[in-house]
C-alpha cells in the first residue's frame, strides 16, 4: 500500500485521501480546528500546518497524500507555531473560558491545553461582537467565534444556509440568514448539526450549559489528541 | 425600488455571477446597498441573502451605510504619499467640510481613503464616484468643489479633469510593433493552431502577472482536459500599488489583448471569455466595451470568427475595490459573484476555475505577448531576453524620478540602466515588484530584472535620500492588513498584530524585545498563510529589517526592557476624574526601568 511518513512513522494511504485522513487513520494526531472528517476541508485556521522535507509547509487537511512524502508534524517548532496561532485566535476574539457554558467542552481549550499555551503572548484586540439571543432554544455568542466555517458547512450541507462569515480581514464576522440578521427569524433549529458543531462555545444549544463542573470537562483529563483520536470528536 | 432591482437583474439576464455588476448599479444608484435591495436581489436570483451580505462587507466600494451623493476616494498608495497626498487632502477636506472617513450631514458627499488607483505616474489621485481624477492640486480641488457645490452631475465635469495619460517613455519590442486588426488570429489559423501553441511554447513565454508560469504549459494543461466547456479570464485587476502598465495596455493595445484571448480560446476550445477589470479603471469601461462591438462587426468575436468557424465571445466584468482578487482563484470567486477568497489547491483553476470548468487565466500583458508571437512567431520575440526570461518585460516607473511612466525593457537589464533611462540620479531604493516584491538598495543595482533576480509584475517605485523607510514600510504594511481577505488566521490576525507591532516601533515605544517579536510575526506570516498576500505581506518588513538592521536598532528605547502597547497613565484619566483624585497613587508610569 502507498504510504507517507510523518515524523518517520510510516502511515499508510488510500489514493485521494488528505494527509490528515491518512493520519487519523493510523491514529497520529494533527491539531486541528476547522477540519471535521464529515465536511468539505476549508483549510483556514492554519493550525494543522505540517513541513514537508522539501522544506515548504503544507496544510494537512487540504493536501492529498503523495507517495514518499516525509513530513514532520509533532515537532517543538511546528507547535510553536500551532501555539501563535492559537493564541491568535484567542486575542482576536474575546474568551472568558472560566465562565463561558461551553464547560471545557471547547476544542480551542483542548488545543491550548494540548500546545501548552500559558499566556495569551499578543494585544487582545477587544473587538466588540454581537451576542444574539434571540433563539429560544440556539445562543450565538460571537465573542467566541474562530471563523472556523464549520456551521457554515453543515448548514449549507443541510440545505438551509443559515450561516455565513462576510466581511474583510479583521473585521469578519458571522452573519444569519434572516431578513432581520437575527437568528429567532432564520430557518435554524436545535437539531440541526450546524446548532450543534460549533468547535467552541460559539454557537450553544440551550439548556446544555455548564454540564460539567471543573475537573470533570471533557480535556481535564484527557488531551485533545487522545479524545479526537478515540473518536468522540467534539460536536 | 422593486422596478429598478427588477431592471438591473433583467440587465444581466438574472444571472448570479454578475452579482458585483449587479450590486455596482445599485450602490450608484442608492450611494448604499439598501436592506431592502438585498432582499429583492436575493429572491430574484433565488441566492441566500447571505451570499449578498458577505459581498457587500467585503468590497470597499460597497457599503450599507449612506456614502456621499458624491463619494470621494483618495488613492492611499505611497506614491500619492510622495507626491504631496497629505496636504492636498487635508486641503480637500478642509474645503468641504468633510473629515476624512465621514460623510457629510447634508449627505451630499463622503471622503475616504482607498489602496492604490494605478495613477501613481500622474498622482496624487482619487476616485470620485468611481471615475479617477488624477494630478490633484488645490487648483484642480478647487474646481472639483464647485461642482460639487453647484451640485453638478458627475457626468458633466469637464473632461479633461478626468485626462489620464499613457506616458509611455520607452516603448519596446511589442509597444513598438502596431498589430493590424486579426492579423495575429490569420496568423494563427494559417499556421495552424496546435503549431500556434508550440510557436508560444518555443517563444519562452511566462506569465507577466508576477509569478511567471510557463503560458504555453498552462493552455497545454487546460486544452488536455476532458470538458468541453472552457473559459479564458484576463486578470486585469492590476491592484498591487505602483503597477498601472496594463492600464496603458488596455487603453492603447485593447485590439492586442483581445486578439491575445481569442487566440488562446481557439486553442483550448473555449467559447467565453471575461476580462476581470478592477473597479477603480471604471474609466476604462466604456471603451473596452466599445472595442469589443468593433470586433464582432469586424468578425473577429462573434459566431464565426473569420468565417474559421469558431465562436467565442468577450465580457467585461468590473471589480469593487479588492487588492486580493487579482489572486486568480480569488479573481474567479469574484467573477462568481462571491468574496474574493482564494482556493484551496489542488484542483488548480486549469482544472477546475470559472463555475468549476477548465479555465487559463492570464495578465494582461501576457495576452498581448502572445497575439504578437502568433503573428511574428517566437524567434521575434525570443531573440530578447535572457536563456529563462524571453522576451520584453513593461514597467510602469514611478516615484523619485524625473521621467515617470511606461518603460518596455528586454529580460536582463539591469537596475542601473532602467535608472538612468527615467532620470533618477538621487537614489535611496527601489520596490521593484510593488509592496509584495523587494526593496532594493543601490548597492544592489547591478541586480537584473529577471523572473530569477529580481522578479516584478511591473512596479518600480523608486525612492531618494529625503524619503524615511519607516514611512514606506508603514504604508505597505497597513495595505497589507487593510487588503487580507481573512481567510486564514496568520494573514487576518497576524497581519493587524504586524501593524500594531511595527507602529509601536516606529512611534518610538518599542523596546529591546519588541524587534525579534516583530520579526517573528513576520516569519509566522509569511511561513503559514493561505494564498501569495499572506505569503508577502510581511516582506517590506522582513527585507528591511534585513538590509536596514541599524535603523530599527535606532528606533528602540534601549533603556527600556519593556513598554506596554497602550497609555497606561492615560488609561487611568477616567478613574481619577470619577474618584477626584490626582495624587502620585493615581497615576502609573508606563516604563519599566532595566
Ligand atoms: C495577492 C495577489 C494579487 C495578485 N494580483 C494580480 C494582478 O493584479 N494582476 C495579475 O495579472 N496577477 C496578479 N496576481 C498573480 C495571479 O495570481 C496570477 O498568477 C496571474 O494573473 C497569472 O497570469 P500570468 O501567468 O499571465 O502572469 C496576484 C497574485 C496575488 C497572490
Ligand atoms: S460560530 Fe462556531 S462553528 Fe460557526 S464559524 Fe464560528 S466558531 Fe466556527
Ligand atoms: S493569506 Fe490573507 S489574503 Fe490570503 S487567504 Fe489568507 S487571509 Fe486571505
Ligand atoms: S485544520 Fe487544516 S487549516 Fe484548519
Ligand atoms: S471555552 Fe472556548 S469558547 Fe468557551
Amino acid at each position: 500500500m502507498a504510504h507517507i511518513t510523518i515524523d518517520g512513522q510510516i502511515v499508510p494511504f488510500e489514493a485521494g485521501q488528505t494527509v490528515m485522513e491518512a493520519a487519523m487513520a493510523a491514529g497520529v494526531y494533527i491539531p486541528h480546528l476547522c477540519h471535521h472528517p464529515d465536511f468539505t476541508p476549508h483549510g483556514s485556521c492554519r493550525q494543522c500546518t505540517v513541513t514537508l522535507k522539501a522544506g515548504w509547509n503544507i496544510t494537512a487537511c487540504t493536501a492529498r497524500a503523495a507517495e514518499g512524502q516525509e513530513i514532520s508534524n509533532n515537532t517543538e517548532e511546528l507547535n510553536l507555531v500551532r501555539k501563535r496561532l492559537t493564541q491568535m485566535l484567542f486575542v482576536e476574539g474575546n474568551h472568558f473560558c472560566p465562565a463561558c457554558e461551553k464547560t471545557g467542552n471547547c476544542q480551542l481549550q483542548g488545543v491550548a491545553y494540548h500546545l501548552n499555551m500559558m499566556s495569551n503572548h499578543y494585544p487582545q484586540f477587544y473587538a466588540l461582537r454581537e451576542v444574539d439571543a434571540t433563539h429560544p432554544d440556539i445562543l450565538l455568542d460571537r465573542n467566541r467565534c474562530i471563523f472556523c466555517n464549520l456551521c457554515v458547512r453543515a448548514s449549507h450541507a443541510e440545505g438551509k444556509d443559515v450561516f455565513a462569515i462576510a466581511g474583510r480581514g479583521i473585521n469578519k464576522h458571522l452573519v444569519v440568514n434572516s431578513e432581520s440578521g437575527k437568528l429567532i427569524d432564520s430557518e435554524l433549529t436545535a437539531d440541526d448539526r450546524a446548532a450543534n458543531i460549533c468547535p467552541t462555545g460559539a454557537l450553544l444549544v440551550r439548556g446544555k450549559a455548564f454540564q460539567a463542573p471543573i475537573g470533570q470537562r471533557r480535556y481535564d483529563h484527557h488531551d485533545i489528541e487522545e479524545v479526537t483520536l478515540g473518536g468522540s470528536h467534539g460536536g | 425600488m422593486e422596478s429598478f432591482i427588477d431592471e438591473t437583474l433583467k440587465k444581466y439576464q438574472h444571472q448570479t455571477t454578475p452579482l458585483l455588476m449587479v450590486l455596482r448599479d445599485v450602490q450608484a444608484q442608492y450611494f448604499h446597498i439598501p436592506k431592502q435591495a438585498v432582499e429583492l436581489i436575493a429572491k430574484g436570483l433565488d441566492i441566500p441573502r447571505t451570499q449578498i451580505v458577505a459581498v457587500v462587507e467585503f468590497y470597499h466600494f460597497f457599503s450599507f451605510e449612506p456614502r456621499g451623493r458624491y463619494d470621494i476616494f483618495l488613492s492611499d498608495s505611497i506614491t500619492d504619499h510622495m507626491l504631496g497626498k497629505k496636504a492636498l487632502a487635508d486641503y480637500l477636506c478642509t474645503k468641504l467640510q468633510t473629515p476624512l472617513g465621514t460623510v457629510r450631514a447634508d449627505g451630499v458627499v463622503s471622503i475616504d481613503n482607498t489602496a492604490c488607483t494605478g495613477l501613481c505616474d500622474q498622482g496624487p489621485a482619487l476616485l470620485v464616484n468611481g471615475y479617477a481624477i488624477g494630478q490633484l492640486s488645490e487648483q484642480r480641488i478647487d474646481r472639483i468643489v464647485v461642482l460639487i457645490e453647484q451640485n453638478c452631475p458627475v457626468t458633466e465635469w469637464d473632461s479633461d479633469l478626468f485626462e489620464v495619460y499613457d506616458n509611455i517613455q520607452q516603448p519596446g519590442l511589442l509597444l513598438n510593433t502596431k498589430l493590424p486588426r486579426g492579423a495575429a488570429l490569420t496568423a494563427a489559423w494559417q499556421r495552424g493552431l496546435t503549431e500556434t501553441l508550440d510557436d508560444i511554447k518555443a517563444s519562452g513565454l511566462r506569465g507577466r502577472g508576477g509569478a511567471g508560469f510557463t503560458t504555453a504549459m498552462k493552455w497545454a494543461s487546460c486544452r488536455a482536459t476532458e470538458e468541453t466547456e472552457r473559459y479564458v479570464v484576463c486578470n486585469a485587476d492590476e491592484g498591487e500599488p505602483g503597477t498601472f502598465k496594463d492600464r496603458v495596455l488596455l487603453n492603447s493595445y485593447t485590439h492586442d489583448i483581445f486578439e491575445g484571448m481569442t487566440i488562446c480560446a481557439a486553442i483550448l476550445g473555449a467559447h467565453k471569455g471575461f476580462v476581470y477589470l478592477r473597479g477603480e479603471y471604471l474609466h476604462l469601461f466604456n471603451k473596452l466595451n466599445a472595442v469589443l462591438e468593433e470586433r464582432r462587426a469586424a468578425g473577429l468575436l462573434g459566431d464565426n470568427i473569420l468565417g474559421y468557424g469558431w465562436k467565442f465571445d468577450i465580457e467585461i466584468r468590473l471589480g469593487a475595490g479588492s487588492y486580493v482578487c487579482g489572486e486568480s482563484s480569488a479573481l474567479l470567486e469574484s467573477l462568481e459573484g462571491k468574496m474574493g477568497i482564494p482556493r484551496n489547491r489542488p484542483p488548480s483553476s486549469i482544472i477546475k476555475g470559472y463555475l468549476a470548468k477548465p479555465t487559463v487565466l492570464n495578465n494582461v500583458e501576457t495576452f498581448v505577448a502572445a497575439a504578437h508571437i502568433a503573428w511574428q512567431g517566437s524567434e521575434w520575440f525570443a531573440s530578447c531576453g535572457t536563456e529563462k526570461s524571453k522576451g520584453t518585460k513593461i514597467l510602469s516607473i514611478c516615484g523619485d524620478c524625473e521621467r515617470p511612466g511606461i518603460y518596455e525593457y528586454p529580460f536582463g537589464t539591469t537596475l542601473k540602466e532602467v535608472l538612468k533611462d527615467c532620470g533618477a540620479d538621487d537614489v535611496l531604493g527601489v520596490q521593484v515588484g510593488g509592496p509584495s516584491g523587494t526593496f532594493v538598495s543601490t548597492r544592489e543595482s547591478d541586480g537584473r530584472l529577471t523572473f530569477e533576480e529580481l522578479s516584478t509584475g511591473g512596479a518600480f517605485i523608486i525612492f531618494n535620500h529625503s524619503r524615511n523607510i519607516f514611512d514606506i514600510v508603514q504604508n505597505f504594511t497597513h495595505f497589507f492588513a487593510e487588503e487580507s481577505c481573512g481567510f486564514c488566521t496568520p494573514c487576518r490576525v497576524g497581519t493587524s498584530l504586524l501593524k500594531k507591532q511595527f507602529d509601536k516601533i516606529h512611534s518610538g515605544h518599542g523596546s529591546a524585545g519588541d524587534i525579534k517579536e516583530l520579526r517573528d510575526i513576520a516569519k509566522l506570516i509569511k511561513d503559514t498563510s493561505h494564498c501569495g498576500l499572506g505569503q508577502s505581506a510581511a516582506e517590506p518588513i522582513l527585507t528591511t529589517l534585513e538590509r536596514y538592521p541599524n535603523l530599527y536598532e535606532r528606533q528602540i528605547k534601549q533603556q527600556y526592557s519593556f513598554d506596554p502597547v497602550f497609555d497606561l497613565d492615560g488609561s487611568l484619566a477616567v478613574a481619577r476624574k470619577m474618584s477626584g483624585r490626582d495624587d502620585g497613587h493615581a497615576h502609573l508610569t508606563q516604563v519599566e526601568k532595566k
